[in-house]
C-alpha cells in the first residue's frame, strides 16, 4: 500500500566478456 | 546501506529509496518515507513531527511492507562482496593513440594539443599491428576484445587506422576473437569517404561537439584560426544520420563557463542527435575553466533541471538518451565490474605512437606509469599490481557511498591529479557522481511507475 517496490535486487541476479567501461553498463552474459 | 531522498518531479515530491548492496528502488509515500527514514537515517525536526503525528496503523502497516522488503533480500541488505582481488593476467581493451597530433587546440585538453605534452608522433601501422598481437596473446580465455582509435585526432591518420583494423580482423578470426573498434573524433575532416569508413568498421563512434556555438567556440579552437564550428555540427550530423541505429555518442564538454550546460544538451537534442553525453570537465583549480567547489550548488541544481526537461522529452516524441543517465537495473554488470570500474591498468591499457604501454590515454607520457612496450613486453609489471590493488573495497571514502557500485570507485587518474594517489579522491567527481545517480534513478523510477504514467496520459 505505501511502497511501489519498482526494481528488486539488479545485483543479485549477477566472465568478463562485458564492454570495458560502470552503472550504465549490461552484462553481456 | 539504505538511500533515501526526494525528488521533485512537476512540482510534486517523489519519495526514493535506494538498497545499495542489492541494487532496489523504490517509490514510497510520504508516511512510508518517513517510516524508513526514522528506521535507517535521520528526519530533521519538520519530518520528527510528521512521524510522530502518524496513526498507530499507519505505522505498523508500513513497518510490515519494510519488514517484507528486509525478508526479501531487498532492503537493508548485507554487502554483497566483501573481498576482492583482481587479476593482472588478461588484458581485453587497447586505446592506441593513433596520433599525438591535433587540427584543434582545445583550452581543456588534457592531452595538451593532443600531442600529450611531448612532439608531435603518429602511430605507424607496424606499431598498431604489433599491439594487436599484445592484445590477442594477453586475452586469455576472452572472446570479446577492444580497440578504441584515439589521439589527437585519429582522423590525421586514418592509412594507418585501416591497415590495423584489417590487420586485426584477420588475426581475430585465426584465434578465434571478436574485435570492437571504436573511434572519438572531433569530426573535422569527416568527409563522405571518413564516414562511410568509420560506419561499417567502428562499433562506436563518439563526436566531439560541446553543445551551442558559443559555447563550443569559446573553448575548441581549430589550430589554423578559423571558425569551423559549421563544419563541425554537419559532419557529426551526417556521421549521425550515416549510423541510424548503430551505436555513436555526440559528446561535450561542459566547464565552469557554462554550468547552464542543460541547454547544450537539449541543443544537441534539436539538431538531431539521440545519443547524447556532456560531461564535467576535470581540470586544476587554477585552470580559468576548472570546476571548482563554488559552482557545484550551481551545476547540481542544473542536473534537477535538466532531468525534468529529460522526463518531458522522453514521454513527448523527442526521446533521447543521455549517457550518464543510463542505468541498467534489470541485468547490470557483476560485482567484479562494479568493484573495478573501467579496468584501466589492468584489463585496459594505452598504448601511445612509439608502442609504449601505459594504465589508460590519461597517464601516457607520465614515466613513473609507462608499463612497457609492445614489442618489449610488460616491463613494469608493479604498476599493473598498483592498479590492481585498487577497488571500492579498498577506498575508504567509498564504504559509506551510496553510488559505489555504479561508479566502480572513480577515476584512478582523476584521483592521483587531485590527490597524488590512484586510490585517492577527486572530492568534485564524487559530488556530480552521487547527483548523477540519484538523478537518473529517479527517472528509471517515475518512467516505470504506472501512477506517473497515468497522470501523464
Amino acid at each position: 500500500k505505501h511502497i511501489n517496490a519498482l526494481f528488486k535486487k539488479a545485483l543479485c541476479k549477477n566472465c568478463g566478456e562485458c564492454q570495458s567501461s560502470v552503472g550504465n553498463q549490461s552484462c553481456k552474459k | 546501506m539504505v538511500h533515501l531522498y526526494e525528488y521533485s518531479h512537476q512540482g510534486k515530491p517523489v519519495y526514493l529509496m535506494w538498497d545499495v548492496e542489492s541494487a532496489s528502488l523504490s517509490i514510497l509515500d510520504y508516511a512510508a518515507f518517513l517510516c524508513a527514514k526514522k528506521k535507517f537515517e535521520t528526519l530533521n525536526a519538520s519530518q520528527e513531527k510528521d512521524y510522530f503525528a502518524l496513526e498507530e496503523t499507519t505505522r505498523k502497516e508500513i513497518e510490515n511492507e519494510l519488514s517484507e522488503l528486509e525478508k526479501d533480500g531487498a532492503l537493508n541488505a548485507p554487502a554483497l562482496v566483501k573481498e576482492f582481488s583482481k587479476s593482472t593476467e588478461v588484458v581485453k581493451a587497447l586505446c592506441l593513440h593513433i596520433c599525438h597530433d591535433c587540427n584543434l587546440s582545445c583550452d581543456y585538453c588534457f592531452a595538451g594539443g593532443g600531442t600529450y605534452h611531448t612532439e608531435r608522433d603518429y602511430m605507424k601501422a607496424e606499431v598498431g599491428k604489433k599491439a594487436v598481437d599484445f592484445l590477442i596473446e594477453n586475452s586469455g580465455a576472452r572472446n570479446n576484445l577492444e580497440i578504441d582509435f584515439f589521439g589527437g585526432e585519429p582522423l590525421m591518420n586514418m592509412s594507418a587506422v585501416k591497415e590495423i583494423v584489417a590487420y586485426a580482423k584477420e588475426k581475430a578470426e585465426e584465434n578465434g576473437k571478436t574485435f570492437s573498434f571504436t573511434m572519438t573524433t572531433n569530426c573535422l575532416l569527416l568527409n563522405d569517404e571518413n564516414i562511410a569508413y568509420l560506419d561499417r568498421e567502428m562499433d562506436n563512434v563518439v563526436l566531439s561537439v560541446d553543445g551551442r556555438k558559443c559555447v563550443h567556440n569559446g573553448v575548441r579552437h581549430a589550430k589554423n584560426g578559423k571558425d569551423c564550428y559549421d563544419v563541425i555540427l554537419s559532419n557529426a550530423l551526417k556521421m549521425r544520420k550515416a549510423r541510424g541505429d548503430k551505436k555513436y555518442y555526440v559528446r561535450g564538454t561542459f566547464t565552469s563557463q557554462n554550468t547552464d550546460f542543460s541547454e547544450d544538451i537539449l541543443f544537441l537534442n534539436d539538431e538531431g542527435f539521440d545519443q547524447i553525453s556532456v560531461e564535467p570537465v576535470v581540470l586544476p583549480d587554477d585552470h580559468p575553466l576548472a570546476i571548482k567547489e563554488e559552482h557545484l550548488d550551481k551545476i547540481l541544481s542544473e542536473y534537477e533541471k535538466f532531468t525534468e526537461n529529460y522526463l518531458e522529452r522522453r514521454s513527448c516524441g523527442k526521446w533521447f538518451n543521455f549517457f550518464h543517465y543510463m542505468l541498467d537495473l534489470e541485468h547490470g554488470p557483476c560485482p567484479n565490474k562494479r568493484l573495478t570500474g573501467c579496468g584501466a591498468g589492468t584489463e585496459y591499457l594505452a598504448v601511445t605512437p612509439n608502442g609504449d604501454i601505459y594504465p589508460c590515454h590519461q597517464f601516457a607520457g607520465l614515466e613513473e606509469f609507462r608499463i612497457g612496450n609492445v614489442f618489449s613486453g610488460i616491463s613494469k609489471a608493479s604498476v599493473r599490481e598498483m592498479f590492481a590493488s585498487q577497488c571500492v573495497l579498498t577506498k575508504t571514502h567509498c564504504k559509506d557511498c551510496f553510488a559505489k557500485y555504479f561508479c566502480g570507485g572513480g577515476c584512478a587518474a582523476n584521483a592521483y591529479n587531485f590527490s597524488g594517489d590512484i586510490g585517492g579522491q577527486y572530492k568534485i567527481g564524487c559530488e556530480l557522481t552521487k547527483k548523477r545517480l540519484e538523478m537518473s534513478l529517479a527517472v528509471a523510477a517515475i518512467e516505470k511507475s504506472d501512477a506517473f504514467k497515468e497522470d501523464n496520459q
